[in-house]
């Protein structure tokens, strides 16, 4: 009897230890397996017809930062230089982080289901600002901000990957003005406006990624050259929008393909901003198509939005705005290939609805244009139950599936400026305030500095940096530190170059 | 024999006496033609002179691409298309022309007297005082930066400032003064007429001021106005410690999607050129101004203005176009206040969709006004002329 138990208590002991071996033992094999640094890797679909071909456009030599739980993100993001990796560990992060610095990396850490967790708490605008070109965010739990998760201004060569945003505000993931981006397995969630809001943008792929519960999925406005692809919209008030916005710099949206998406019961109550564009939207909108040309709608599965499936409108109908002369409102040559859609219309609401009644159809289509518009086609009209597209003729295309991606094949390139011209835009920029040739402005002619420094960049380099009032007939120069050590040593070769 | 020497040689003298005669002579007339120079033959800071003898723009946002060549982005983003290329000469001639009050029909007003160097190129006034002290419609704006804008005055209804500076020159209510009278004012001014030949060296010698080259004179010396070169500028440039942590907090403020500042006014000019109903209240006692609905004929503008750029704008209070807020603190308040808060009842706006309800902080709109002082550059401000062609005083 004794034995019995003493062997019984030894078999749990045993297969404790065996578990806690076991336990440590994976552990431990989870946290070395460190992902590559993706960052430093471009993804080229276009290149190849393997997708998940990955092209490095540069090899990583860069430092990786790492932040624990209790740090700083933005100071790590301080200590960065370009070309190094950032990687956040499990923890909360209550922060506003900016990025104003090219070719950083952020990668979150994600270790037994535990994610680095921005946490905005409705106090903080973004959990994400960046400027720089070349900047990657993955891997990161975003929440409760009250702007954007993820806001870019003007940079390119984006990639926003493997992010859970929920409830982040205004947007989830907004790049504004950049130019070759990927936007790829982001699950977003409860945004106010739209999820993903591609936003004067060109070249971006939008990929695999889940939206729902937002008033709209994904936005493609005033944007060129767009991918929409593979993406799950659900229980949006809008699932997928190509639009043009009236009274923006940049007026045109075109070149978009909305392909393989499931477009599915986007019903949502619309809870958008009083005044904003979304506000707009009719719930029960699967794909809405405003005033943007040349866009193709291919192999969509289009089913229980319960006003339209597609709807094609222009400026004037879907978007009482002040008026942009120079904004045209007309979505002309939208292309609408094969896709599956039943069960669209169940319930239509505001103007479909009373639109569909003069048709003594109590249900709305699934295909709705209504307003301006040249040269529209859709292949196999009569599959669907249509409104308004009476104009529309037959496609000439079948499939869109040599374009794999409207990413640039390489990526954009900084404007490359000579040492020469950055000497002659900073003369001519900055030290032209105060020195010219051949006259006294506030400092010295240039003629002199030429003069005390021949043949010495350096010695010019040295005193802008710091200088020492050594003429009491002039005033003392500001030092000019804020130059880089670039500019400044092209400064000084070129003031001495200067012939009159 | 010797006579004959003689006569030779005193020829030879002779000769050589007339030779050295007219070469100082002509040695003296270029020298009398070096002393008429009367313009600067060097281009203004910002500014490099190519062959041609034109001004070319240059700084440091050159070194940056541009999104569809627009001039709109973020940090390192390319300005607008400037509109340089006037000669240095046109550009030394428009300071005379901008500080004369010989330009004003009763010589009491000159272009700076609304444009002041040492108030931004505005005024300080809530509108604008015309012609005999009486008050105008709306507020000054400056001129920093003009060459870079497509559209002019706060309603737009300008295209180029040839076009727009007509206005205020032949108002009644501002300048007072008529073409024939201004021709006639500047053509009897004999300096003048040598700058003015200075200038313009193609046309016919002897030839009348003419009124495209006023125009054009002042044109160039209003695209010379460059203030690129702020506090905010350097840290743009990738100089990070030019700006202190309230600083870059106002700028994360201004950038954000909450406030959206940004959205309309970009950087790096820092207005997105276009127009917006924002919905501000006129000062007490002035009517409601429907803005760009008459300049584009839409009722759907009632109330848009032109989005004015924020460089140097410390120095243009009071805000707005007819001045309402005495502040910037005021100013970035209003936005926070409502969409649509001030909008007197009988009007019906199409307000724009970036006016909302961000619930901005007490210490956020102190951070804000902490950043929009980081774009104050005035290293480039030209010299008010000591003294005017016409024997005026610059007038201010």
């Amino acid at each position: 009897m004794k034995s019995t138990v003493i062997k019984f208590i030894g078999a749990i002991l045993l297969l404790c230890i065996g578990i806690f071996i076991g336990k440590s033992f994976f552990r431990s094999s989870t946290e070395t397996a460190v992902p590559m640094p993706s960052g430093m890797t471009y993804r080229s679909t276009g290149a190849s017809n393997d997708t998940t071909q990955v092209l490095k456009s540069n090899s990583f030599n860069g430092e990786i930062i790492e932040v624990k739980k209790g740090n700083s993100i933005q100071e790590a993001v301080k200590k960065a230089n370009p070309g190094d990796l950032i990687r956040v560990y499990p923890g909360n992060y209550s922060e506003n982080v900016f990025i104003d610095k090219d070719d950083i990396s952020l990668q979150g850490v994600v270790i037994n289901g535990k994610w680095p967790t921005l946490d905005g708490k409705k106090e903080i605008n973004d959990a994400f600002l960046y400027s720089g070109n070349g900047i990657l965010i993955e891997n990161f739990k975003i929440i409760n901000y009250k702007g954007n998760a993820i806001m870019g201004q003007a940079g390119n060569n984006f990639i926003i990957r493997n992010n859970w945003i929920i409830d982040t505000g205004v947007y989830g993931i907004f790049p504004q003005y950049g130019k070759n981006g990927l936007i790829e397995h982001n699950v977003l969630s409860q945004i106010a406006d739209a999820a993903i809001y591609v936003g004067m943008c060109d070249n971006v792929d939008v990929r695999h990624n889940e939206v729902f519960d937002n008033v709209a999925g994904i936005e493609i406005e005033n944007s060129r050259h767009c991918l929409v692809e593979n993406n799950y919209a659900h229980n949006n008030t809008g699932g997928l929008l190509a639009f043009v916005t009236p009274g923006l710099p940049i007026k045109t949206t075109f070149d978009v393909i909305l392909r393989n998406n499931f477009v599915v019961n986007n019903n949502h109550e619309n809870f958008g901003a009083p005044g904003s564009t979304v506000a707009g939207i009719p719930a029960g909108t699967g794909i809405l198509i405003m005033a943007a040309d040349d866009v193709i709608v291919e192999n969509n599965i289009i089913t229980g939005n319960n006003n339209t499936g597609i709807t094609i409108v222009d400026l004037a109908t879907g978007d009482p705005k002040a008026n942009d002369p120079n904004s045209e409102g007309n979505p002309d040559r939208v292309t609408i290939l094969d896709n599956i859609m039943f069960d669209n219309g169940n319930n239509p609401t505001g103007e479909i609805k009373t639109i569909m009644l003069t048709q003594l159809d109590s249900n709305g289509p699934d295909i709705f244009a209504y307003g301006g518009g040249t040269g529209s086609t859709i292949r196999n009209k009569n599959r669907y139950r249509t409104f308004g597209i009476a104009d529309y003729g037959t496609a000439q295309i079948n499939d869109t599936k040599d374009i794999l991606t409207m990413m640039t094949p390489k990526p954009v390139p900084p404007r490359s400026v000579s040492k020469e011209e950055i000497g002659e835009l900073t003369y001519y920029g900055v030290c032209a305030g105060c020195h010219a040739f051949g006259t006294r402005l506030i400092g010295p002619p240039t003629e002199i500095i030429q003069a005390i420094h021949n043949d010495n960049p350096q010695g010019i380099v040295d005193y802008i940096t710091k200088p020492k009032n050594l003429r009491d007939d002039y005033p003392e120069m500001p030092p000019q530190d804020y130059l880089s050590d670039e500019a400044k040593m092209a400064v000084a070769e070129y003031i001495l170059s200067i012939k009159h | 024999m010797s006579k004959k020497v003689l006569i030779l040689k005193s020829s030879i003298t002779g000769l050589l006496a007339v030779f050295l005669f007219t070469f100082f002579i002509s040695k003296n007339k270029s020298e009398t033609y070096e002393v008429l120079t009367k313009l600067n033959s060097n281009c203004p800071p910002g500014f490099k002179k190519n062959a041609n003898n034109e001004c070319i723009a240059q700084n440091l946002y050159m070194q940056y691409n541009s999104p569809n060549g627009l001039g709109v982005g973020g940090l390192q983003t390319g300005l607008p298309e400037i509109r340089d290329g006037f000669s240095p000469q046109q550009i030394d001639l428009g300071r005379y022309l901008f500080f004369d009050p010989i330009l004003s029909g009763d010589g009491s007003m000159s272009c700076a007297s609304c444009h002041n160097p040492e108030k931004g190129f505005s005024d300080g006034q809530k509108t604008s005082l015309g012609n005999n002290h009486q008050k105008l419609k709306r507020a000054a704006p400056s001129l920093w930066n003009v060459a870079y804008l497509k559209k002019l005055f706060w309603d737009g209804r300008a295209t180029s400032l040839e076009e727009q500076m007509q206005e205020p020159l032949f108002s009644k209510i501002e300048m007072n003064n008529t073409p024939d009278n201004l021709l006639n004012k500047l053509n009897s001014i004999k300096e003048y007429q040598q700058m003015f030949a200075e200038a313009f060296p193609d046309r016919a010698i002897n030839s009348e001021i003419k009124l495209n080259e006023i125009y054009k004179s002042i044109a160039a010396f209003q695209s010379s106005l460059i203030s690129l070169n702020s506090k905010y500028d350097r840290y743009a440039h990738g100089y990070h410690d030019a700006l202190n942590d309230n600083e870059i907090e106002g700028m994360n403020v201004f950038r954000s999607f909450v406030a959206r500042c940004a959205e309309c006014h970009t950087p790096p000019l820092f207005t997105n050129q276009q127009f917006a109903v924002i919905g501000t209240p006129e000062p007490n006692g002035i009517q409601f101004d429907p803005g760009a609905q008459i300049t584009f004929k839409d009722s759907t503008l009632r109330g848009a203005f032109k989005v004015p750029s924020l460089r140097n704008i410390e120095k243009t209070a009071p805000y707005m176009h007819s001045g309402n807020f005495a502040t910037l603190r005021e100013t970035v308040e209003f936005y926070t206040q409502g969409r649509g808060h001030a909008v007197p009842k009988n009007e019906n706006l199409i307000i724009h969709w970036h006016i909302w309800e961000p619930n901005l902080t007490a210490y956020e709109l102190d951070r804000l006004v902490d950043f929009l002082k980081t774009l104050t550059d005035e290293t480039f401000t030209p010299k008010i002329p000591n003294t005017l062609p016409s024997g005026l005083k610059p007038s201010v």
